[in-house]
């Protein structure tokens, strides 16, 4: 490459060729990458038995479906659990995106006394580790009278710090301070001026909030086992603990759970996962 | 399309309420300030209301708390420091903390290393289907932990699983991953690896596509090897991220919980609390012995000892990764 560059200088080969190693890793890493699925799938499909031979059976068998009745008689009310799922993920993730879109929008685009520290009010709230007013949090929806319902889930979870940081974020960036001024001298208030230039604009940013709210409240794993415990109310991730606990070692039996409770995710990931890598890399913090 | 909408009505004259003055300090230099404020504090008001009822309260209270002998029962007795003094007396607080200090920088350092090197491979704009393998990326990240921790729990088993298989296959003695604090400290750092080193890479990525193509150019102009425009291009120009990476990933991994808490299938850890770790020490003594006091000063001590570490992170990789702008 060096030699290259001195015999020709006018050829700027701004940067080296992709090598096979580079492909390489990037196979390795999508089978790693996928693989955990896979073998979900397959223990499910194949019984405790079939994977416990040396070596193991590495492709799907006939008994998912076996397996899947099982979890339903472990657990009959399965459905309802990834219905519960549904409804607390779509509820938290419509109130995140309202809540955090207009906040965030105050904190980018208005100017009011005190802004300044607020926004770092919220900068320092999302530093606080989570698990520090978890006693507190539970005794009161214990008098709130909330335990044992998903409102428990839903009313502490309707916004948060990061959301509205990271609304702040994309509205910086995307919406141009000159279209706001242009609306108000056109007499626009700020109401109409939110509603008409900067939601069309986050509309996509806000989808993808949306998502990863959605996809947090899916796979959130404690908080539900704590404050719920009566099987009608169960979430996806409750449910599939109920397996793992009601049967100690029935691999398939879980693996079964847990795949039926990833399946959903999995599926929505197929139609939004480009958005959510962009919404990622928008997100990162460069330099 | 909104902004045809809004040009195309006739120019009113500017609201009577429109208050701010110019020749005062902003205090948001980037406001737009045509537009009247104090609107501000209403759309700002639900977060606030929620996160001090939801939020700050809880935490406070929970500060409150830890100075008493305080359970489910009933018992409020103010005790002072007491439940400091022997939580630092416990041992069991000190082998979770070196657990989860154990298993973070076994989590941490591999997954910083993975994401730069597949955030490298991913930059080269040579590469073909680029859209496809960050996509890939992602996919772990979906998965909740508890899913994670059921496969990995049966990959890494000790009589059945891949891994000792392929240890097996391989000549080896079979590895107790549940058992043994090294080798569990390993399964569930791969966990944590497994899910997030796609994420940060994307993150990573995201950093390295905003560094100036100039400098490559310059480099390669220069002769530079492929490692050197990696190690003085890109390193440098990953400063920022790398510490927003740290600092995430250490108010993350500091907290670590959900692994253990499946792999052991309760709350000890393991059963001489081999992987045990600060925050599921705080939920057995939240959750099981029910002593609420007792657990506040836990979460007081993590609060205290991720603000630690994260500081010590945010100088360290300064200093670390490269030369100052």
């Amino acid at each position: 490459m060096k030699s290259t560059i001195l015999i020709n200088p006018n050829k700027k080969p701004k940067w080296h060729k992709m090598g096979v190693g580079g492909y390489i890793a990037l196979i390795i890493t999508t089978f790693l990458s996928i693989f955990p699925f896979y073998w979900m799938f397959i223990v499910a499909s194949n019984g405790t038995d079939e994977i416990s031979k040396v070596p193991p059976t590495l492709l799907p068998g006939p008994r998912f479906f076996t397996v899947v009745s099982h979890v339903y008689e472990a657990l009959p009310q399965f459905n309802q659990a990834l219905l519960n799922s549904f409804y607390v993920g779509t509820a938290i993730s419509v109130a995140q995106v309202f809540f955090s879109a207009i906040a965030g929008f105050a904190f980018a685009k208005l100017n009011f006394r005190g802004q300044k520290y607020m926004v770092l009010f919220v900068v320092l709230t999302m530093m606080l580790p989570s698990q520090l007013g978890i006693i507190p949090l539970f005794m009161l929806m214990g008098w709130a009278g909330l335990l044992n319902s998903l409102g428990a889930l839903i009313i502490p979870a309707l916004v948060t710090a990061f959301g509205v940081f990271w609304m702040r974020q994309v509205i910086d960036t995307q919406v141009p301070n000159e279209l706001l001024e242009a609306a108000s001298i056109d007499g626009a208030g700020v109401f109409r001026a939110y509603w008409n230039i900067v939601l069309p604009i986050i509309a996509q940013s806000s989808f993808v909030l949306g998502l990863f709210s959605f996809l947090a409240s899916w796979n959130d794993f404690l908080w539900p086992l704590l404050v719920l415990n009566s099987p009608e109310n169960f979430t996806a991730q409750v449910a599939v603990n109920q397996l793992k606990s009601s049967y100690a070692i029935d691999y398939a039996l879980n693996m079964g759970g847990a795949f039926l409770s990833t399946l959903p995710l999995l599926i929505l990931f197929i139609f939004v996962g480009r958005r959510l890598v962009r919404g990622v890399m928008d997100g990162a913090v460069k330099g | 399309m909104s902004q045809s909408t809004v040009s195309r009505r006739t120019p009113r004259p500017p609201s009577p309420w429109k208050p701010v003055k110019q020749s005062r300090k902003l205090s948001n230099p980037n406001a737009v300030v045509s537009l009247n404020g104090r609107w501000g504090y209403l759309f700002t008001a639900p977060f606030f209301v929620m996160f001090l009822i939801f939020g700050l309260a809880p935490i406070i209270y929970s500060v409150y708390i830890a100075f008493f002998n305080w359970d489910a029962l009933g018992t409020q007795d103010f005790i002072g420091l007491d439940n400091f003094t022997a939580l630092v007396a416990d041992d069991r607080f000190w082998n979770a903390m070196a657990n989860t200090f154990d298993i973070w920088l076994m989590s941490t350092i591999p997954m910083l290393i993975l994401s730069i090197s597949l955030a490298a491979v991913l930059h080269n704009p040579y590469l073909r289907g680029s859209t496809f393998w960050r996509t890939i990326l992602l996919v772990p990240n979906i998965t909740s932990v508890l899913a994670i921790a059921i496969v990995f729990g049966q990959l890494f088993g000790r009589d059945f699983g891949i891994i000792n298989d392929i240890i097996g296959a391989l000549g080896f003695q079979h590895i107790d991953f549940v058992q043994g604090t090294q080798s569990s400290h390993i399964a569930i750092a791969s966990m944590i690896v497994w899910r997030w080193t796609g994420y940060n890479a994307l993150i990573f990525l995201a950093a390295m596509l905003a560094i100036p193509g100039e400098l490559y150019e310059s480099a390669s102009l220069d002769g530079a090897t492929k490692w050197q425009q990696f190690r003085y291009v890109t390193l440098p120009g990953l400063r920022n991220t790398i510490t927003f990476v740290l600092i995430v990933g250490t108010i993350g991994g500091l907290q670590v919980f959900a692994e253990p808490l499946i792999l052991g299938g309760s709350y000890n850890g393991g059963d001489s609390g081999q992987f045990s770790t600060l925050t599921l020490f705080l939920f057995d003594q939240a959750f099981v012995a029910y002593k609420w006091g007792y657990a506040a000063a836990i979460g007081i001590m993590i609060t205290f000892i991720v603000a630690i570490v994260s500081i010590i992170n945010f100088y360290i990789t300064r200093k670390l990764a490269g030369e100052k702008k």
